[in-house]
């Protein structure tokens, strides 16, 4: 199967005074893939997220989303044009409902408050939130929160998803009950760019992974083939882990 | 909000109609007076409301609206004979223009770094309207006071008309107020309020509607400025432009609720009669006693109603309907030590 690039990063670079928080990053992503951006604290993941999206503007390099050039475009046309994300810390309007949240981001392409709330109940049911929907975005524990904001990102029909660390700080009930969503949500055809620490999420999840370090990416692979990877385990994923593996 | 409770709706007819009766049976000037003021403050906060309270933009620089809104239909009647009523939109659009001026600039001014700019906005203005020959500087300006029919926005022989244009002026205000805050735009402001971040990645253009919040804001408190001019058939930039002003329609609509459509309303109901009544009573003693009993009134409903008197008054009507609307979290509570 041919399927089309959905994102094209190329040669992007971020920095913050002296530091390089991202240098020459390239990769792309394919349609209906996942991919996931790992690699330890400080390594320029949410950076290159934020970079993407438009929360911040590279210094130098270039997006490219199925062709078109989003390089520096602001977030709200980023999500217009349907790439959506979640925030390292979770970002839910606090003062509305569950359902009200979901109804914001489904506002985008349903102008009118009927069909959003519409749309919303729908993505609710479909992410198991729908018992919560009356609930304040203060009042549900912060694995619903996880799972609201990528609610939200939904409601807005994006083609790509990007979440940055839906997964951490879950039990193994929650973070087997996201992965289920996000599978689920892969289903339905869409493309999945995530930032993860959790590498049991990772490598159950992945078709690809881009490792980090250092703002530089320094290897590119299949799952297996990243863990196998002896310079990647003791680097990124720690003695403990290579030692665990093999 | 979505589903409007019978309840609250015969409530609220019969408010309307307890406030259209009120004026034929209690004709006494200084109560009728004291209601324009009601309305007047509670549309000014109902104004304020849209910008702060769902927006979270908590401006102090209203009066400077307000003050747009006198001066241009109050300049366009004295100088080129422009009827009230034009002068009234033309105000309102004015104040509209003004508010986008500004507020573009101000886009990325988030809690009281925006609070300091409009306060520092709504100085400048008045300090180029007392100093601005053309529209009378310090020594304002006076309306004329011929022909008094409803068509010049001038009664001379009763409050009456006063009142009665002032409350419609108010329901107006409240009508915009449902209508945005149950609309698209309601809801981006309440994620804009939230964090911007949050917002724009439900690609909402915060720019753009944090510009409308203050446009439609700034329309209404001119349309208030407009009244008051036409009322008082005098102003001067100390008394349509100054910031202890924009203090009081804050602290009306904070304490009434803001953020609730009825909210800043109560507040204005509260807090205006408080003030005008000690005022009356005791202020012409000059040892500002009236003062004491209005500053500690505030800090009472500020110290067990921080989000407002709304809250309490919606808790005791919503009691009924709703016991629990969160169960989990009733029963979480109770199972706590």
């Amino acid at each position: 199967m041919n399927k089309a690039t959905c994102l094209k990063v190329d040669g992007l670079s971020k920095h913050f005074g002296g530091l390089a928080a991202n240098s020459d990053v390239s990769f792309s992503v394919e349609e209906g893939e996942i991919v996931s951006i790992i690699g330890p604290n400080g390594a320029g993941k949410s950076t290159l997220f934020n970079c993407v999206t438009g929360v911040y503007k590279p210094d130098r390099g270039s997006v490219a989303f199925f062709g078109r050039d989003i390089t520096r475009m602001r977030p709200d046309k980023v999500c217009k044009i349907g790439i959506a994300r979640t925030f390292q810390i979770v970002e839910v309007v606090s003062e509305m409902t569950v359902l009200e949240n979901v109804t914001t981001g489904a506002l985008l392409h349903h102008s009118r408050i009927k069909t959003a709330i519409e749309k919303a109940d729908e993505i609710l049911h479909f992410a198991g939130l729908y018992e919560k929907r009356d609930f304040l975005g203060t009042e549900i524990t912060i694995a619903d929160k996880k799972r609201l904001e990528v609610s939200m990102a939904l409601a807005t029909q994006p083609r790509l998803l990007m979440l940055d660390e839906a997964m951490a700080g879950l039990t193994k009930v929650e973070l087997r009950e996201i992965l289920e969503l996000l599978r689920k949500i892969r289903s339905e055809g869409m493309t999945l760019v995530i930032v993860e620490h959790v590498m049991e999420a990772v490598m159950q999840i992945s078709d690809r992974v881009v490792v980090l370090n250092s703002g530089k990416k320094i290897m590119e692979g299949k799952p297996k083939e990243v863990v196998s990877d002896r310079e990647v385990i003791q680097a990124y994923l720690g003695e403990k882990y290579s030692a665990h593996i093999s | 909000m979505r589903n409007l409770p019978i309840g609250q709706l015969i409530v609220g007819v019969v408010v309307l109609l307890l406030l259209i009766a009120f004026p034929l049976f209690i004709s006494q000037p200084v109560h009728v007076h004291t209601m324009i003021l009601v309305f007047m403050f509670g549309m000014l906060a109902t104004a304020w409301n849209i910008i702060g309270g769902y927006a979270g933009m908590y401006s102090f620089g209203q009066v400077a609206f307000f003050g747009i809104g006198a001066y241009t239909s109050s300049y366009l009647l004295v100088s080129h004979g422009v009827n009230p009523w034009l002068g009234l939109i033309l105000g309102g659009c004015a104040a509209a223009l003004v508010a986008a001026a500004i507020g573009y600039p101000c886009s990325n001014l988030r809690g009281h770094y925006f609070s300091i700019a409009t306060i520092a906005f709504a100085e400048i203005v008045r300090i180029v309207f007392n100093n601005w020959k053309a529209v009378g500087a310090a020594e304002g300006l006076t309306l004329p006071m011929d022909n008094p029919s409803f068509s010049h926005f001038l009664f001379n022989s009763s409050k009456l008309p006063y009142y009665y244009i002032m409350l419609g002026f108010l329901i107006l205000a409240l009508v915009v107020c449902y209508f945005v805050a149950n609309s698209k735009m309601g809801y981006y402001f309440r994620a804009i309020k939230e964090s911007h971040r949050v917002a724009e990645v439900m690609g909402v253009n915060v720019v753009l509607y944090r510009l409308i919040a203050v446009m439609i804001s700034a329309f209404l408190s001119a349309m208030a400025g407009t009244f008051y001019a036409q009322y008082v058939l005098y102003i001067d930039p100390d008394s349509v432009m100054l910031l202890p002003f924009s203090v009081q329609i804050v602290l009306i609509s904070m304490l009434g609720g803001a953020g609730s459509l009825m909210g800043p309303v109560l507040g204005a109901a509260i807090l205006i009669p408080a003030s005008e009544y000690t005022r009356i009573a005791l202020g012409a003693k000059g040892t500002g006693v009236d003062m004491l009993i209005y500053g500690f009134l505030i800090m009472m409903i500020s110290m067990y109603y921080p989000e407002g008197v709304w809250k309490l008054v919606s808790r005791i009507g919503r009691k009924k309907t709703k016991t629990s609307v969160h169960p989990e979290k009733a029963a979480a509570v109770t199972a706590q030590p």
